[in-house]
């Protein structure tokens, strides 16, 4: 469903961020992506819905080519992927009904959302989605009054009120701590396979990853080194990716914590 | 070098001797400069006035109270009408400056070769010209009266407000106009939802402290001739009527305090 094809990108000081990167989700399938800090896994995420400029490559996105769409087309395409952010990135002095709706942007015209008017089905569903992620009780708080747990939730909604066919997820839980990481996380990929979404994770904790996600994919200095099932991650595979370092404690504490999983 | 090794045990100055050398050289240098200021305008100075200063001073006193009580009732219009110049006048300005500060932001603006050099060369050359001036202008253009200094207090509150809300723009979080980016909104759905919530408290307090400056501003725009109480501060003063004079500073200190409080009061409210 989402291809890229020798994805590239150089930034102005000359820094190599993503290197020919070729990479296939097929619908419906969630993905972590790993790798050190300056990996270039944020880069990648806002390569794919441009928010980044892509120097050279392709992202097809069914059968789009997103690289090649003019300002319009490219705004229609936003509507299909939806991003959730790091620092959750609400606008922080509206409620989080209007944080939700927000999400519904791309289909409502200028005036209509500058009034706040949205279709009747579209504020049906934020009140759904609400009450999904458990925040039906907070719509008409301003979102710098919730937790981090809490903005993460809206930002969810957000993401999903769009009615995307891909999540695009940058660093979900590396704001929040880990018992909340472990909801946030969970949340995403229930979400991910009641709705039958592709989503791509970025994401620090390889633990968590191994965790939740059935595809890992381990960048390094803007290439690939790894793709496979989390099984597959082997000392020396995490060696690879962030280099030396002994890995053997935070593959065995990933098998406690599946043990205590399954015993909750 | 400030850790030098004394003794065996390593001890941490601020400065190096040098450096501190060089600083009391500095100020040396300093006092020397003012004595000799000193000298230079005691030198130019006639003496006779300053010593005589005190007494002028007590004679207006004297002369200046009590203020002429009576006098208030021809002052309730033009205090009226000061206070128009401001809030016209800010209105207007904060109307005009809006636009401006988003060309002039580096990351609203549509241009960095070409608007955005003109957007700030409007801030900076509305902000450069006293309103006194811009007011001595107008009047020659449009005549004398209220307008003209409704139009002088709007020109001058520009560059100040569209400087400080573009300041503001500059330093929102980008993180929040990128969620919005990323729904596929349009570019102006993205201002009014990814910067216009960020940059309201900014808003309100340019508003309000504007509104605040411009009370005192419009209160001498009468002397030039462009309406509001200063009218009748300067034709007091040019037939010496020193109660009357003492009774208009009253008046301008009471609305001064008032819009202080308001000030404060809304500025209070928002943040």
């Amino acid at each position: 469903m989402l291809r890229l094809q020798k994805l590239t990108k150089t930034y102005k000081t000359g820094d190599q961020a993503l290197k020919a990167i070729d990479l296939e989700v097929p619908k419906g399938q969630v993905l972590a992506l790993i790798g050190p800090s300056g990996a270039g896994k944020s880069t990648m995420i806002r390569c794919i819905n441009r928010l980044v400029e892509p120097s050279s490559g392709g992202v097809l996105l069914d059968d789009t080519d997103l690289t090649r769409l003019g300002a319009g087309a490219l705004r229609r395409a936003r509507r299909e992927m939806g991003m959730i952010f790091q620092e959750y990135a609400l606008v922080e002095r509206l409620t989080v009904m209007e944080n939700v709706l927000s999400g519904r942007l791309g289909y409502v015209g200028f005036w209509r959302s500058f009034l706040r008017r949205y279709p009747q089905s579209d504020v049906d569903e934020a009140f759904r989605l609400l009450d999904r992620v458990g925040l039906l009780h907070m719509a008409d708080k301003r979102a710098d009054e919730l937790s981090g747990g809490q903005r993460q939730r809206v930002g969810i909604c957000r993401a999903l009120i769009q009615n995307p066919k891909l999540l695009l997820v940058d660093e979900p839980t590396a704001s929040l701590d880990p018992k909340t990481s472990r909801q946030i996380m969970r949340l995403i990929t229930e979400l991910c396979r009641e709705r039958g979404l592709a989503a791509i994770i970025n994401i620090h904790d390889v633990a968590l990853a191994q965790m939740f996600v059935p595809r890992i994919v381990g960048l390094r200095f803007g290439e690939i080194v790894f793709d496979g099932l989390p099984t597959a991650l082997t000392p020396e595979k995490l060696t690879e990716i962030y280099g030396e370092e002994d890995w053997e404690a935070t593959i065995e504490a990933v098998e406690d914590d599946e043990d205590i999983e399954a015993a909750e | 070098m400030p850790v030098l090794e004394k003794e065996g045990t390593q001890v941490w100055r601020r400065r190096t001797r040098g450096e501190a050398l060089w600083r009391w050289f500095g100020w040396l240098i300093g006092v020397a400069v003012f004595a000799v200021c000193w000298q230079q305008i005691s030198a130019s100075t006639t003496w006779f006035f300053v010593w005589d200063a005190p007494r002028i001073a007590d004679d207006i006193w004297t002369r200046a109270t009590p203020p002429r009580w009576e006098y208030i009732t021809q002052l309730g219009r033009p205090i009226w009408d000061t206070l128009n110049i401001a809030t016209l006048g800010t209105l207007i300005a904060l109307f005009l400056a809006v636009p401006v500060a988003f060309l002039a932001a580096r990351n609203t603006t549509p241009s960095t070769l070409f608007v955005r050099p003109i957007a700030l060369l409007i801030i900076v050359s509305t902000r450069s010209i006293n309103s006194l001036i811009w007011a001595l202008l107008l009047i020659a253009i449009i005549g004398p009266g209220v307008f003209a200094g409704v139009i002088a207090i709007a020109i001058r509150s520009i560059g100040f407000c569209a400087k400080l809300l573009y300041e503001a723009i500059e330093e929102i979080d980008h993180g929040q106009v990128e969620a919005i980016t990323a729904t596929g909104a349009s570019r102006w759905q993205v201002m009014a939802y990814g910067i216009v919530p960020q940059i309201m408290p900014a808003f309100a307090g340019v508003a309000v402290f504007r509104w605040d400056i411009n009370i005192r501003e419009s209160t001498v725009l009468g002397l030039v001739g462009a309406g509001g109480i200063g009218l009748q501060l300067s034709s007091s003063l040019n037939v010496l009527a020193w109660p009357q004079v003492s009774l208009i500073l009253l008046v301008i200190l009471g609305a001064v305090v008032i819009s202080e409080w308001v000030s404060a009061k809304v500025r209070g409210a928002i943040i």
